[in-house]
């Protein structure tokens, strides 16, 4: 295992790792607005990687110009949902709020594999294509561009978070919500609105994913876990750590796979959760 | 409805299920019937965790694979009959589930049930890999002839199959009943309602966690071990994955969390409703059937998380 | 002969810190077996944190707590309760699943583990407190005072030397107040060691048998209500400088 190939893994982790930050930055903003943990996030992911694939299918769309429709698309999603199902789950029991989004998460994926079938689909020769070669190391540039792609929408999310009113008016209702409400921002129209855009970065996500990866029914399940533990890692609600957490997720699973045994990667990661939320039940820098 | 008239009722029904392998002879509709108690049975499993402890594992099908490959490993390699390796499954589930849950248990809400998933996938893996015990092929049982109580197993009809499943769901009932009405119940219960409230009245939350816990994963080896013995082949795929797991729980929700017969209930419509469904939309069913479950969970969250038990309660209490 | 009364809760300099905050700062006083002990305070001044401490639902930074000679600051919640240690809170936490009679079972079965047993201890608790007529209601339909009641007897049913109260009027309307103070003036009668917290003035200082009187995290006074009452740095703490004479 020569230094290269760790250094080529490291790389490709940290690449990998900013998309995961994308994925669970959604997750964890709806979780800092109302303590819910949307059990679907996996599947709002694989629907915005079939909404891509078929823009690219249908109307000959790379997944990078379609991005704003497949963010946009998924930003109605989450409103929607929101509205139809979640606004009604909000003082339940955490037994009914996890198993709302659950319910929601299967449905979802019983309704792709109904209308599309399970096999594999790929969106092929995007606009970013092939390899770039820097110093000894090979770098796609799908997932190149996938990265930055990622990176950039997170900034974006975290510019819209911390410097426009209603960011803060976003932020201040996850702090406190009655508070915030006294002051006249309008609870109800920021959880649709958290959902939105939590669903938005979602999509952004899976439009960058379908550069590469593989799209069927089922590929929600893994980001999803991944991105569960990125959101644990980072700490529910805390937004800006997802960043740091992802990195630490998407190299972990690279070393995994190199160090033990690519079966093994996963497991890895699932792993490394459980001893950090149990040496930092908040995450290494949650709030809760 | 009086209580005399309930367990009066609940007699008559004994009997009838009783009597009706011998009268309705055809397997499929008592293969039907076993995989209703085998589904109504590890729900109640599960309900004594997540309904009356309130710890909501989305991972408990490991403790029904590690019943399947135990029975079925040492059937394989030492010749021991399958009721031995019952009780050794349900021993090592229970030793599973007190290694689980000493960390996962210091975790609460959304994080313990998101660590169950992590557990899941990662003994998942592990299985997946571990050739020794078949990895992603699997294994198959050794098919003893002639058909014997002994061996569990029965080739010509699915009649004992039928018994065996009812009598380990009416243990599994009987279990759960006894709980309810112990110490044991109410401090599972207090433990549920509010952790730090039962600690102040002196309740050991963490111990009694575990307790529940190995009540819950003992019972739903049994499970595992009856199904490797009437299906006479066990994988990953079909003894260890999350869509198991979700399923058990989905027949708890829907019939009644932390309720005594829920689990029957939620079991009685979702297993017909789920052979309809694959009958009648062919090989697409496996997504037609999702579909309603799907739905089915969502709207039981929202309209009625206490599942068609509460349902019912509300109705009576409004018509008495 | 008069012996000197046993200490039952002997608070040795506790202190906590939640960061740059000194919640509670090098705390000692003692209970008696059977004493009425009144803990007043303003609000910030580290009572509820005090009483997180001696239940084992905090950690101090420091000091000592001992139960009967017994070290206790550092056991868990429910090894405290099982020493002898009751508790109620100042939000109230009532099992809402459950009936009132099954609420204070969960209390009786730490002293047994029959339930036919548990059931006759609760209901002897519940009339104690007088809610037995209410036994088989859900708890969850029960008033602000009753559900005050519903905790005391499900602490009760633990059996406890000593109880430590967070609040026994918040919240509960005038009329049930009285009720309130007799049962808890009964309930040390009977020999339970008790430990107030209370804001209603006139209630503290009729009942205890001596306050303690914590500012901003200190004991400023510890005696009799009537010499706390005229401690001047006490007037101040409430009242603010103007009313000191």
């Amino acid at each position: 295992m020569s230094a290269e190939v760790i250094l080529q893994g490291l790389v490709s982790g940290l690449l990998m790792g900013f998309v995961y930050a994308l994925i669970a930055a959604g997750l964890s903003l709806i979780f800092g607005l109302m303590e819910i943990v949307n059990f679907a996030h996996g599947e709002f992911l694989m629907l915005a990687m079939f909404a891509t694939f078929w823009g690219w299918a249908l109307a000959k769309l790379d997944p990078l110009t379609s991005l704003p429709i497949t963010a946009g698309l998924l930003f109605l999603l989450g409103v929607a949902v929101y509205h139809g199902l979640i606004r009604w789950i909000l003082g339940a029991p955490m037994l009914a709020q996890i198993f709302a989004t659950f319910g929601l998460a299967i449905f979802l994926r019983a309704a792709a594999q109904a209308l599309w079938g399970v096999d594999f689909k790929l969106v092929k020769s995007p606009l970013a294509d092939g390899r770039l070669a820097v110093g000894g190391l090979f770098i796609g540039l799908p997932q190149l561009a996938a990265s930055i792609g990622a990176l950039a929408a997170f900034g974006f999310l975290y510019w819209f978070i911390t410097r426009t009113e209603t960011g803060l008016a976003l932020q201040a209702t996850a702090q406190d919500r009655q508070a915030a409400s006294l002051m006249g921002i309008d609870t109800q129209r920021m959880f649709a609105l958290g959902w939105g855009i939590g669903a938005a970065c979602v999509g952004a996500a899976g439009a960058l994913l379908a550069m590469f990866f593989y799209i069927f029914p089922d590929v929600g399940a893994t980001f999803a876990l991944l991105a569960y533990v990125t959101v644990a890692l980072g700490g529910f609600g805390n937004v800006p750590a997802t960043l740091a957490a992802g990195v630490v997720v998407g190299i972990v699973e690279v070393l995994a796979g190199l160090l033990i045994a690519p079966a093994f990667k996963y497991a890895v990661v699932f792993a490394l959760y459980l001893v950090v939320v149990l040496w930092r039940p908040q995450g290494l820098f949650g709030r809760f | 409805m009086s209580r005399g008239l309930r367990w009066a009722g609940a007699s008559i029904a004994l009997v009838l299920l009783v009597a009706f392998p011998l009268i309705v002879t055809k397997p499929f509709p008592r293969h039907v019937m076993i995989t209703i108690f085998l589904y109504a049975m590890l729900a109640q499993a599960w309900n004594l965790l997540a309904g009356y402890c309130g710890q909501i594992s989305l991972g408990h099908a490991v403790f029904f694979g590690t019943g399947a490959y135990t029975s079925t490993l040492l059937l394989k390699y030492l010749d021991l009959t399958p009721w031995g390796g019952m009780l050794a499954g349900a021993v090592v589930a229970v030793l599973l589930s007190q290694c689980i849950g000493y960390p996962v248990f210091r975790l609460r809400g959304h994080y313990f049930a998101i660590a169950t998933i992590a557990v899941g996938e990662i003994i998942g893996t592990l299985m997946i890999n571990w050739d020794w015990a078949g990895g992603a092929r699997g294994l198959f049982v050794p098919i003893k002839r002639p058909d014997s109580w002994l061996n569990f197993q029965f080739h010509q009809s699915k009649q004992n199959y039928y018994y065996i499943a009812l009598g380990l769901l009416l243990l599994a009932l009987w279990i759960t009943l006894r709980v309810e009405r112990s110490r044991l119940g109410y401090y599972l219960r207090a433990i549920r309602e509010d952790q730090d409230a039962a600690a102040s009245l002196g309740i050991p939350v963490a111990a009694y966690k575990q307790r529940a816990m190995a009540l819950s994963a003992g019972l739903t080896a049994l499970g595992g071990t009856f199904y490797a013995q009437y299906v006479f082949f066990i994988d990953p795929e079909s003894v260890f994955p999350t869509a198991l797991s979700i399923l058990i729980c989905l027949v708890a929700v829907l019939g009644g969390v932390g309720t005594l017969w829920g689990p029957i209930v939620g079991a009685a419509i979702l297993i017909p409703l789920g052979e309809w469904t694959r009958i009648s939309f062919g090989g697409s069913g496996k997504a037609v059937d999702l579909l309603v479950y799907g739905a089915l969970i969502m709207i039981v969250s929202v309209v009625q998380p206490g599942g068609i038990m509460a349902l019912a309660k509300r109705g009576r209490r409004r018509t008495g | 002969m008069d012996q000197a009364p046993q200490v039952l809760l002997d608070v040795r300099g506790v202190t906590k810190r939640f960061g740059g905050l000194v919640a509670n700062n090098d705390i000692s006083f003692q209970v008696s077996v059977g004493e009425l002990v009144g803990i007043i305070g303003p609000n910030g001044a580290g009572k509820s944190t005090l009483f997180d401490l001696l239940t084992g639902f905090q950690t101090a930074d420091a000091g000592e707590v001992l139960l009967g000679g017994q070290p206790i600051a550092r056991l868990r919640p429910d090894e405290i309760s099982r020493l002898g240690v009751a508790r109620t809170f100042q939000k109230l936490r009532p099992f809402t699943q459950m009936t009132v009679l099954e609420n204070v079972m969960v209390g009786a079965f730490q002293k047994t583990t029959d339930p036919a047993r548990a059931r006759r201890e609760a209901l002897e608790a519940l009339e104690r407190v007088g809610l037995a007529d209410k036994a088989l209601a859900h708890a969850r339909v029960l008033s602000t005072g009753q559900r005050k009641r519903l905790e005391l007897a499900r602490a009760l049913a633990t059996k406890p030397r000593l109880m430590l109260m967070d609040e026994v009027t918040g919240g509960v309307d005038l009329r049930s107040i009285p009720g309130l103070v007799a049962l808890v003036r009964e309930l040390n009668a009977a020999g339970t060691a008790l430990v107030v917290i209370e804001h209603n003035m006139g209630v503290i200082m009729d009942i205890s048998r001596r306050i303690v009187a914590l500012h901003l995290g200190e004991v400023i006074a510890d005696g009799p209500p009537a010499t706390v009452g005229r401690d001047p740095r006490v007037v101040e703490a409430y009242l603010g400088q103007a009313y000191v004479r």
